[in-house]
Protein backbone atom coordinates (compact mmCIF):
# COMPACT_ATOMS: atom_id res chain seq x y z
CA UNK A 1 0.00 0.00 0.00
CA UNK A 2 1.38 3.34 -0.46
CA UNK A 3 2.75 5.16 1.76
CA UNK A 4 4.70 8.65 2.36
CA UNK A 5 6.11 10.29 5.03
CA UNK A 6 3.59 13.57 5.77
CA UNK A 7 4.87 16.45 8.07
CA UNK A 8 2.24 17.32 10.67
CA UNK A 9 2.30 20.68 13.22
CA UNK A 10 -0.03 19.91 16.06
CA UNK A 11 -1.26 22.46 18.49
CA UNK A 12 -0.25 21.40 22.14
CA UNK A 13 -1.61 23.15 25.27
CA UNK A 14 -0.62 21.37 28.76
CA UNK A 15 -1.90 23.84 31.16
CA UNK A 16 0.20 22.23 34.21
CA UNK A 17 3.81 22.40 31.37
CA UNK A 18 2.81 25.97 29.38
CA UNK A 19 1.06 29.34 29.33
CA UNK A 20 0.25 29.43 25.83
CA UNK A 21 -0.02 27.13 23.03
CA UNK A 22 3.25 25.29 21.20
CA UNK A 23 3.73 24.01 18.41
CA UNK A 24 5.18 20.37 17.91
CA UNK A 25 5.89 18.29 14.91
CA UNK A 26 5.21 14.92 14.17
CA UNK A 27 6.37 12.28 10.94
CA UNK A 28 3.50 10.65 10.05
CA UNK A 29 4.28 7.83 7.86
CA UNK A 30 0.32 8.29 5.47
CA UNK A 31 -1.73 5.49 3.78
CA UNK A 32 -2.69 7.20 0.72
CA UNK A 33 -6.81 6.74 1.97
CA UNK A 34 -5.85 8.13 5.30
CA UNK A 35 -8.03 11.28 6.97
CA UNK A 36 -6.61 13.30 9.52
CA UNK A 37 -8.50 11.99 11.95
CA UNK A 38 -5.97 8.11 11.17
CA UNK A 39 -2.70 10.57 11.68
CA UNK A 40 -4.09 11.90 14.91
CA UNK A 41 -4.72 8.37 16.14
CA UNK A 42 -1.64 7.02 14.54
CA UNK A 43 0.63 9.69 16.66
CA UNK A 44 -1.38 9.30 20.03
CA UNK A 45 -1.38 5.33 19.22
CA UNK A 46 2.70 4.95 18.46
CA UNK A 47 4.46 8.55 18.80
CA UNK A 48 2.66 10.30 22.01
CA UNK A 49 0.03 8.88 23.51
CA UNK A 50 -0.65 12.00 25.96
CA UNK A 51 -2.10 13.92 22.52
CA UNK A 52 -5.76 14.71 23.51
CA UNK A 53 -8.54 14.87 21.01
CA UNK A 54 -12.01 13.88 20.66
CA UNK A 55 -13.64 11.65 17.99
CA UNK A 56 -16.20 8.90 17.89
CA UNK A 57 -17.87 7.95 14.77
CA UNK A 58 -15.07 8.40 12.18
CA UNK A 59 -17.91 9.00 9.54
CA UNK A 60 -19.11 12.43 9.49
CA UNK A 61 -22.09 11.96 11.65
CA UNK A 62 -21.52 12.46 15.45
CA UNK A 63 -19.76 15.87 15.36
CA UNK A 64 -17.24 15.43 17.80
CA UNK A 65 -13.86 15.63 15.81
CA UNK A 66 -14.46 19.35 14.61
CA UNK A 67 -11.10 21.03 14.33
CA UNK A 68 -9.11 23.28 12.52
CA UNK A 69 -6.49 22.30 9.86
CA UNK A 70 -4.66 24.53 7.27
CA UNK A 71 -6.97 26.93 8.61
CA UNK A 72 -10.01 26.06 7.97
CA UNK A 73 -13.12 24.30 10.01
CA UNK A 74 -13.21 21.02 9.36
CA UNK A 75 -14.43 17.47 10.59
CA UNK A 76 -10.77 15.84 10.57
CA UNK A 77 -12.75 12.26 9.89
CA UNK A 78 -13.59 13.47 6.75
CA UNK A 79 -10.43 15.21 4.92
CA UNK A 80 -8.28 13.43 3.49
CA UNK A 81 -4.81 13.90 3.92
CA UNK A 82 -4.06 13.39 0.48
CA UNK A 83 -6.53 16.40 -0.38
CA UNK A 84 -4.10 18.78 1.48
CA UNK A 85 -1.03 20.54 0.03
CA UNK A 86 2.56 18.90 0.44
CA UNK A 87 4.89 21.69 0.39
CA UNK A 88 4.01 22.32 3.64
CA UNK A 89 2.91 20.76 7.12
CA UNK A 90 -0.03 20.20 7.97
CA UNK A 91 -1.29 22.46 11.05
CA UNK A 92 -4.07 20.88 13.11
CA UNK A 93 -5.25 23.33 15.98
CA UNK A 94 -8.10 23.09 18.31
CA UNK A 95 -11.40 24.80 17.10
CA UNK A 96 -11.53 28.55 16.85
CA UNK A 97 -13.89 30.76 19.16
CA UNK A 98 -14.01 28.13 21.51
CA UNK A 99 -11.53 28.11 25.26
CA UNK A 100 -9.25 25.64 24.94
CA UNK A 101 -9.03 22.77 27.45
CA UNK A 102 -6.48 20.77 26.57
CA UNK A 103 -4.21 20.09 23.19
CA UNK A 104 -6.92 19.39 20.40
CA UNK A 105 -10.29 19.89 23.09
CA UNK A 106 -12.10 22.75 23.47
CA UNK A 107 -15.25 23.35 25.66
CA UNK A 108 -18.20 23.76 24.11
CA UNK A 109 -20.65 24.35 27.34
CA UNK A 110 -21.20 27.65 25.92
CA UNK A 111 -23.17 26.59 23.12
CA UNK A 112 -24.94 23.76 25.12
CA UNK A 113 -26.36 26.64 27.49
CA UNK A 114 -27.27 28.80 24.34
CA UNK A 115 -28.90 25.54 22.50
CA UNK A 116 -30.88 24.81 25.59
CA UNK A 117 -31.91 28.60 25.27
CA UNK A 118 -33.94 28.28 21.98
CA UNK A 119 -36.11 25.42 23.05
CA UNK A 120 -34.95 22.87 20.09
CA UNK A 121 -37.94 20.59 21.17
CA UNK A 122 -41.61 20.35 19.48
CA UNK A 123 -43.71 23.39 21.88
CA UNK A 124 -47.54 22.90 21.84
CA UNK A 125 -49.88 25.40 23.06
CA UNK A 126 -52.54 21.86 23.53
CA UNK A 127 -51.41 18.55 23.96
CA UNK A 128 -53.39 15.70 22.32
CA UNK A 129 -53.83 12.14 24.02
CA UNK A 130 -52.39 9.32 22.37
CA UNK A 131 -56.08 8.25 22.09
CA UNK A 132 -56.55 10.86 19.11
CA UNK A 133 -53.65 9.57 17.62
CA UNK A 134 -50.35 10.80 15.76
CA UNK A 135 -49.98 14.30 14.48
CA UNK A 136 -49.88 13.95 11.06
CA UNK A 137 -47.43 15.62 8.52
CA UNK A 138 -47.44 15.44 4.62
CA UNK A 139 -43.93 15.02 2.83
CA UNK A 140 -43.81 18.23 1.71
CA UNK A 141 -44.40 19.78 5.57
CA UNK A 142 -41.32 17.82 5.96
CA UNK A 143 -39.28 18.92 3.35
CA UNK A 144 -39.78 22.49 5.01
CA UNK A 145 -37.42 22.10 7.53
CA UNK A 146 -35.70 19.09 6.70
CA UNK A 147 -32.32 20.60 6.40
CA UNK A 148 -32.42 21.93 9.55
CA UNK A 149 -32.69 18.82 11.36
CA UNK A 150 -29.68 17.56 9.62
CA UNK A 151 -27.57 19.81 12.17
CA UNK A 152 -25.07 17.46 13.95
CA UNK A 153 -23.76 19.69 16.27
CA UNK A 154 -20.29 19.55 15.33
CA UNK A 155 -19.83 23.29 15.89
CA UNK A 156 -17.68 23.96 12.62
CA UNK A 157 -20.11 27.31 11.92
CA UNK A 158 -19.34 28.88 14.94
CA UNK A 159 -15.61 28.52 14.50
CA UNK A 160 -16.26 29.86 10.89
CA UNK A 161 -18.68 32.84 12.27
CA UNK A 162 -16.71 35.78 13.06
CA UNK A 163 -19.84 37.37 15.35
CA UNK A 164 -19.02 34.14 18.22
CA UNK A 165 -15.93 35.42 19.46
CA UNK A 166 -16.36 39.29 19.13
CA UNK A 167 -19.83 38.98 20.50
CA UNK A 168 -19.67 36.00 23.42
CA UNK A 169 -23.57 36.11 23.71
CA UNK A 170 -24.51 35.70 20.47
CA UNK A 171 -26.74 32.84 20.41
CA UNK A 172 -24.98 31.24 17.37
CA UNK A 173 -25.56 29.74 13.73
CA UNK A 174 -26.40 26.08 14.82
CA UNK A 175 -28.41 27.00 17.66
CA UNK A 176 -30.95 29.31 15.21
CA UNK A 177 -30.79 26.78 12.62
CA UNK A 178 -31.73 24.23 14.79
CA UNK A 179 -34.51 26.57 16.39
CA UNK A 180 -35.88 26.96 12.89
CA UNK A 181 -36.06 23.13 12.55
CA UNK A 182 -38.61 23.79 15.07
CA UNK A 183 -40.58 27.04 13.96
CA UNK A 184 -40.94 25.55 10.50
CA UNK A 185 -42.15 22.00 11.76
CA UNK A 186 -45.82 21.80 11.13
CA UNK A 187 -46.66 20.06 14.54
CA UNK A 188 -45.09 22.88 16.73
CA UNK A 189 -46.68 25.57 18.09
CA UNK A 190 -43.62 27.15 19.99
CA UNK A 191 -42.59 30.13 17.46
CA UNK A 192 -43.81 33.05 20.31
CA UNK A 193 -41.85 31.32 22.90
CA UNK A 194 -38.38 30.65 21.15
CA UNK A 195 -38.91 34.80 19.96
CA UNK A 196 -37.84 35.46 23.74
CA UNK A 197 -34.14 33.54 22.39
CA UNK A 198 -34.05 34.76 18.91
CA UNK A 199 -35.43 37.86 18.52
CA UNK A 200 -32.74 39.79 21.16
CA UNK A 201 -29.57 41.86 20.28
CA UNK A 202 -27.52 38.65 21.38
CA UNK A 203 -30.27 36.27 18.93
CA UNK A 204 -30.27 36.96 14.89
CA UNK A 205 -29.57 40.32 14.91
CA UNK A 206 -26.01 40.46 16.08
CA UNK A 207 -25.73 38.38 12.95
CA UNK A 208 -24.17 40.34 9.75
CA UNK A 209 -25.19 37.34 6.93
CA UNK A 210 -21.16 36.82 6.45
CA UNK A 211 -22.41 33.19 5.09
CA UNK A 212 -18.63 31.09 6.23
CA UNK A 213 -20.86 29.25 8.24
CA UNK A 214 -23.49 27.80 5.47
CA UNK A 215 -19.76 27.44 3.14
CA UNK A 216 -18.20 25.12 6.17
CA UNK A 217 -21.32 22.95 7.21
CA UNK A 218 -20.65 19.41 6.32
CA UNK A 219 -24.58 18.92 6.19
CA UNK A 220 -25.13 21.17 4.33
CA UNK A 221 -27.83 22.67 7.00
CA UNK A 222 -27.22 26.30 5.61
CA UNK A 223 -27.51 28.17 9.02
CA UNK A 224 -27.52 31.46 7.33
CA UNK A 225 -30.16 30.93 5.12
CA UNK A 226 -31.74 29.84 8.82
CA UNK A 227 -30.89 33.07 10.13
CA UNK A 228 -32.02 35.24 7.04
CA UNK A 229 -35.45 33.67 7.31
CA UNK A 230 -36.28 34.30 10.57
CA UNK A 231 -35.64 37.83 10.19
CA UNK A 232 -37.74 38.32 7.82
CA UNK A 233 -40.62 36.41 9.49
CA UNK A 234 -39.54 38.24 12.72
CA UNK A 235 -39.38 41.26 11.43
CA UNK A 236 -43.05 40.92 9.94
CA UNK A 237 -44.60 39.03 12.95
CA UNK A 238 -43.31 42.85 14.99
CA UNK A 239 -44.74 44.73 12.51
CA UNK A 240 -48.41 42.87 12.78
CA UNK A 241 -47.87 43.40 16.88
CA UNK A 242 -47.09 47.04 16.60
CA UNK A 243 -49.94 47.90 13.33
CA UNK A 244 -52.38 44.99 14.80
CA UNK A 245 -51.84 44.51 18.67
CA UNK A 246 -55.39 43.05 18.91
CA UNK A 247 -54.29 39.74 17.25
CA UNK A 248 -53.06 37.17 19.38
CA UNK A 249 -49.92 34.74 17.93
CA UNK B 1 -42.16 40.82 27.22
CA UNK B 2 -40.71 44.21 25.57
CA UNK B 3 -40.84 44.12 22.45
CA UNK B 4 -37.57 44.60 19.86
CA UNK B 5 -35.99 47.67 18.78
CA UNK B 6 -33.91 45.65 16.60
CA UNK B 7 -36.61 44.43 13.96
CA UNK B 8 -38.02 48.21 12.97
CA UNK B 9 -34.56 49.18 11.95
CA UNK B 10 -33.74 45.91 10.21
CA UNK B 11 -36.37 46.57 8.38
CA UNK B 12 -35.20 50.02 7.11
CA UNK B 13 -32.07 48.67 6.46
CA UNK B 14 -33.33 46.19 3.89
CA UNK B 15 -36.15 47.79 2.00
CA UNK B 16 -33.66 50.88 2.33
CA UNK B 17 -30.83 48.57 0.82
CA UNK B 18 -33.19 46.59 -1.54
CA UNK B 19 -34.26 50.40 -2.85
CA UNK B 20 -30.62 51.23 -3.30
CA UNK B 21 -29.95 48.05 -5.05
CA UNK B 22 -32.11 48.53 -7.72
CA UNK B 23 -32.08 52.62 -7.84
CA UNK B 24 -28.68 53.89 -7.27
CA UNK B 25 -26.34 52.56 -9.56
CA UNK B 26 -28.29 54.06 -12.50
CA UNK B 27 -28.89 56.84 -10.81
CA UNK B 28 -25.03 57.64 -9.72
CA UNK B 29 -24.28 56.84 -13.24
CA UNK B 30 -26.95 59.87 -14.69
CA UNK B 31 -25.53 61.78 -11.65
CA UNK B 32 -21.94 61.36 -11.86
CA UNK B 33 -21.36 61.45 -15.89
CA UNK B 34 -24.40 61.29 -18.15
CA UNK B 35 -25.13 65.11 -16.41
CA UNK B 36 -22.06 66.60 -16.17
CA UNK B 37 -20.79 65.24 -19.23
CA UNK B 38 -23.79 65.86 -21.34
CA UNK B 39 -24.99 62.65 -22.25
CA UNK B 40 -27.64 63.55 -21.11
CA UNK B 41 -29.13 67.15 -21.72
CA UNK B 42 -28.68 68.78 -18.03
CA UNK B 43 -30.41 72.04 -18.94
CA UNK B 44 -31.15 74.04 -15.32
CA UNK B 45 -35.04 74.85 -16.65
CA UNK B 46 -36.20 71.05 -16.90
CA UNK B 47 -34.14 69.67 -14.44
CA UNK B 48 -35.98 72.58 -12.18
CA UNK B 49 -39.24 71.64 -13.51
CA UNK B 50 -38.61 67.90 -13.48
CA UNK B 51 -38.03 67.43 -9.25
CA UNK B 52 -40.59 70.17 -8.34
CA UNK B 53 -43.18 67.73 -8.95
CA UNK B 54 -44.78 66.51 -5.93
CA UNK B 55 -44.30 63.06 -6.76
CA UNK B 56 -40.34 63.55 -7.51
CA UNK B 57 -40.22 65.06 -4.51
CA UNK B 58 -41.65 62.04 -2.22
CA UNK B 59 -39.23 59.87 -4.71
CA UNK B 60 -36.39 61.47 -3.62
CA UNK B 61 -37.34 62.28 0.45
CA UNK B 62 -37.95 58.17 0.47
CA UNK B 63 -34.76 56.97 -1.64
CA UNK B 64 -32.93 59.64 0.85
CA UNK B 65 -34.21 58.59 3.85
CA UNK B 66 -33.97 55.09 3.26
CA UNK B 67 -30.42 54.89 2.25
CA UNK B 68 -29.44 56.99 5.05
CA UNK B 69 -31.15 54.62 7.10
CA UNK B 70 -29.48 51.60 5.44
CA UNK B 71 -26.08 53.46 5.64
CA UNK B 72 -26.96 53.85 9.63
CA UNK B 73 -27.76 50.14 10.77
CA UNK B 74 -25.14 48.83 8.41
CA UNK B 75 -22.43 50.93 9.62
CA UNK B 76 -23.00 50.84 13.24
CA UNK B 77 -22.49 47.14 12.50
CA UNK B 78 -19.18 47.24 10.57
CA UNK B 79 -18.14 49.94 13.55
CA UNK B 80 -18.92 47.67 16.35
CA UNK B 81 -17.40 44.36 14.64
CA UNK B 82 -14.66 45.71 12.00
CA UNK B 83 -13.14 47.60 15.11
CA UNK B 84 -14.53 45.53 18.06
CA UNK B 85 -15.71 49.18 19.68
CA UNK B 86 -18.59 47.36 21.78
CA UNK B 87 -17.67 49.80 24.47
CA UNK B 88 -19.11 52.73 22.47
CA UNK B 89 -22.01 50.92 21.53
CA UNK B 90 -24.60 54.10 22.69
CA UNK B 91 -22.27 56.02 20.75
CA UNK B 92 -22.29 54.70 17.86
CA UNK B 93 -25.99 54.22 17.33
CA UNK B 94 -26.87 57.49 18.18
CA UNK B 95 -24.19 58.76 15.85
CA UNK B 96 -25.01 56.84 13.04
CA UNK B 97 -28.95 56.77 13.87
CA UNK B 98 -29.22 60.18 14.46
CA UNK B 99 -27.13 60.96 11.25
CA UNK B 100 -29.54 59.32 8.88
CA UNK B 101 -31.97 60.99 11.12
CA UNK B 102 -30.81 64.23 10.23
CA UNK B 103 -30.27 63.60 7.00
CA UNK B 104 -34.07 62.49 6.43
CA UNK B 105 -34.98 66.12 7.93
CA UNK B 106 -32.52 67.63 5.78
CA UNK B 107 -34.65 65.98 2.88
CA UNK B 108 -38.07 66.31 4.08
CA UNK B 109 -37.05 70.23 4.71
CA UNK B 110 -35.13 71.11 1.16
CA UNK B 111 -38.04 69.19 -0.68
CA UNK B 112 -40.73 71.48 0.86
CA UNK B 113 -38.82 74.30 0.64
CA UNK B 114 -37.73 73.52 -2.95
CA UNK B 115 -39.04 75.90 -5.37
CA UNK C 1 10.79 15.19 23.65
CA UNK C 2 8.73 15.75 26.77
CA UNK C 3 9.83 17.96 29.92
CA UNK C 4 8.65 17.01 33.27
CA UNK C 5 5.70 17.57 33.83
CA UNK C 6 4.53 20.81 36.71
CA UNK C 7 7.22 22.80 34.77
CA UNK C 8 4.66 26.05 34.63
CA UNK C 9 4.74 27.10 38.17
CA UNK C 10 1.54 29.65 37.45
CA UNK C 11 -0.41 26.14 37.51
CA UNK C 12 -2.16 24.68 40.15
CA UNK C 13 -2.43 20.52 39.94
CA UNK C 14 -5.77 19.74 38.69
CA UNK C 15 -7.87 22.78 38.36
CA UNK C 16 -8.41 23.68 34.29
CA UNK C 17 -6.76 26.67 33.09
CA UNK C 18 -8.27 27.46 30.03
CA UNK C 19 -6.87 29.29 27.29
CA UNK C 20 -8.75 31.88 25.59
CA UNK C 21 -7.98 33.67 22.31
CA UNK C 22 -8.45 36.84 21.27
CA UNK C 23 -9.81 38.55 17.97
CA UNK C 24 -7.07 40.34 16.56
CA UNK C 25 -8.08 43.71 15.85
CA UNK C 26 -7.77 43.20 11.92
CA UNK C 27 -9.49 40.00 12.30
CA UNK C 28 -11.33 40.88 8.74
CA UNK C 29 -8.04 41.08 6.81
CA UNK C 30 -6.65 37.65 7.94
CA UNK C 31 -9.57 35.17 5.80
CA UNK C 32 -10.23 35.87 2.04
CA UNK C 33 -14.18 35.63 2.91
CA UNK C 34 -13.98 38.38 5.81
CA UNK C 35 -12.19 40.59 3.49
CA UNK C 36 -15.01 40.41 1.05
CA UNK C 37 -17.31 40.08 3.91
CA UNK C 38 -16.36 43.91 5.24
CA UNK C 39 -16.15 45.09 1.61
CA UNK C 40 -20.17 44.17 0.80
CA UNK C 41 -20.37 46.11 4.39
CA UNK C 42 -18.36 49.05 3.30
CA UNK C 43 -20.43 49.51 0.35
CA UNK C 44 -22.86 51.41 2.60
CA UNK C 45 -21.04 54.31 2.90
CA UNK C 46 -21.06 54.58 -1.20
CA UNK C 47 -24.87 54.52 -0.57
CA UNK C 48 -24.89 57.44 1.65
CA UNK C 49 -22.66 59.36 -0.42
CA UNK C 50 -24.98 58.90 -3.54
CA UNK C 51 -28.06 59.88 -1.10
CA UNK C 52 -26.49 63.02 -0.04
CA UNK C 53 -25.05 63.82 -3.49
CA UNK C 54 -28.63 63.71 -4.65
CA UNK C 55 -29.46 66.50 -2.12
CA UNK C 56 -26.66 68.79 -2.84
CA UNK C 57 -27.40 68.23 -6.69
CA UNK C 58 -30.67 69.59 -5.67
CA UNK C 59 -29.54 72.27 -3.41
CA UNK C 60 -27.30 73.53 -6.62
CA UNK C 61 -30.38 73.05 -8.63
CA UNK C 62 -32.62 75.32 -6.42
CA UNK C 63 -29.61 78.60 -6.06
CA UNK C 64 -30.50 79.22 -9.45
CA UNK C 65 -28.67 78.48 -13.25
CA UNK C 66 -24.82 80.24 -12.38
CA UNK C 67 -24.95 77.75 -9.45
CA UNK C 68 -25.83 74.51 -11.36
CA UNK C 69 -23.79 75.05 -14.16
CA UNK C 70 -20.52 75.32 -11.73
CA UNK C 71 -21.63 72.14 -9.75
CA UNK C 72 -21.48 70.45 -13.25
CA UNK C 73 -18.62 72.39 -14.00
CA UNK C 74 -16.32 70.65 -10.87
CA UNK C 75 -18.17 67.68 -11.32
CA UNK C 76 -16.19 67.18 -14.98
CA UNK C 77 -12.62 67.55 -13.06
CA UNK C 78 -10.78 64.62 -13.35
CA UNK C 79 -10.28 63.74 -10.10
CA UNK C 80 -14.06 64.02 -9.39
CA UNK C 81 -14.71 61.56 -12.05
CA UNK C 82 -12.07 59.12 -10.75
CA UNK C 83 -13.54 59.22 -7.27
CA UNK C 84 -17.23 58.50 -8.39
CA UNK C 85 -16.39 55.98 -10.72
CA UNK C 86 -15.09 54.36 -7.29
CA UNK C 87 -18.34 55.04 -5.67
CA UNK C 88 -20.19 53.37 -8.68
CA UNK C 89 -18.63 50.47 -8.37
CA UNK C 90 -18.78 50.16 -4.64
CA UNK C 91 -22.59 50.88 -5.94
CA UNK C 92 -22.30 47.50 -8.14
CA UNK C 93 -20.63 45.69 -5.70
CA UNK C 94 -23.66 46.21 -3.34
CA UNK C 95 -26.38 45.47 -5.66
CA UNK C 96 -24.47 42.24 -6.95
CA UNK C 97 -24.06 40.98 -3.50
CA UNK C 98 -27.44 42.13 -1.88
CA UNK C 99 -29.19 40.56 -5.26
CA UNK C 100 -27.03 36.98 -5.25
CA UNK C 101 -28.17 36.90 -1.40
CA UNK C 102 -31.78 37.39 -1.57
CA UNK C 103 -32.99 34.12 -2.26
CA UNK C 104 -31.17 33.17 1.23
CA UNK C 105 -33.88 35.40 2.90
CA UNK C 106 -36.87 35.18 0.64
CA UNK C 107 -37.87 31.36 0.19
CA UNK C 108 -40.76 31.46 -1.97
CA UNK C 109 -43.33 28.37 -1.95
CA UNK C 110 -45.24 28.10 -5.22
CA UNK C 111 -48.35 25.70 -4.28
CA UNK C 112 -46.24 22.29 -2.95
CA UNK C 113 -43.11 22.97 -4.40
CA UNK C 114 -40.09 25.84 -3.49
CA UNK C 115 -38.61 28.43 -6.11
CA UNK C 116 -35.21 27.09 -7.21
CA UNK C 117 -32.84 30.16 -6.18
CA UNK C 118 -31.98 31.13 -9.37
CA UNK C 119 -35.32 31.73 -10.26
CA UNK C 120 -35.76 34.20 -7.31
CA UNK C 121 -32.22 35.92 -8.26
CA UNK C 122 -33.15 35.85 -12.10
CA UNK C 123 -36.42 37.99 -11.00
CA UNK C 124 -34.18 40.20 -8.72
CA UNK C 125 -32.01 40.71 -11.39
CA UNK C 126 -35.28 41.63 -14.04
CA UNK C 127 -36.28 44.07 -11.58
CA UNK C 128 -32.72 45.57 -11.68
CA UNK C 129 -32.86 45.94 -15.06
CA UNK C 130 -36.23 47.29 -15.06
CA UNK C 131 -35.90 49.85 -12.19
CA UNK C 132 -32.60 51.14 -14.55
CA UNK C 133 -34.05 51.51 -17.27
CA UNK C 134 -37.22 53.71 -15.66
CA UNK C 135 -34.75 56.08 -13.73
CA UNK C 136 -32.73 56.52 -17.29
CA UNK C 137 -36.18 56.65 -18.93
CA UNK C 138 -36.98 59.11 -16.55
CA UNK C 139 -34.22 62.00 -17.42
CA UNK C 140 -34.40 61.33 -20.61
CA UNK C 141 -37.98 62.03 -21.10
CA UNK C 142 -37.70 65.43 -18.52
CA UNK C 143 -34.70 66.75 -20.32
CA UNK C 144 -33.90 65.56 -23.59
Amino acid sequence: MAQETVTFEVRRYRPEREEAPVWERFEVPVREEWMVLDALNHIKDHVDGSLSYRWSCRMGVCGSCGMTVNGEPVLTCATYVASLPRDRPVRVEPLAAFPIVRDLVVDIRDFLVKLKKVKPWLLRKEERSPAEGEYLQTPEELADYKQYSMCINCLLCYAACPIVPLEPDFVGPAAIALAQRYNLDSRDQGQAERMAALSTEHGVWACTFVGDCSVVCPKHVDPAGAIQRYKVSATADWFRSVLMPWRGR
Amino acid sequence: MRLPREPFFWALFSSGGMLAALVMPALAAVLFFALPLSWLDAGHGALLATFAHPLTRLAVFVLVALSMFHWAHRFRYTLYDGLQLYHLSALIAVLCYGGAAAATLGAAWFLVAFP
Amino acid sequence: MSEPAGANPRYTPYHPKWYRRRMPIFWWLGRLSYTRFITRELTSLAVAYTALFLLAALCALAYGEADWTAFLERLRHPGWLAFHAGVLLFLLFHTVTWLGLAPKALVVKLGRRRLPDAAVVAAHYAAWAAASVLVVAFFLWRTG
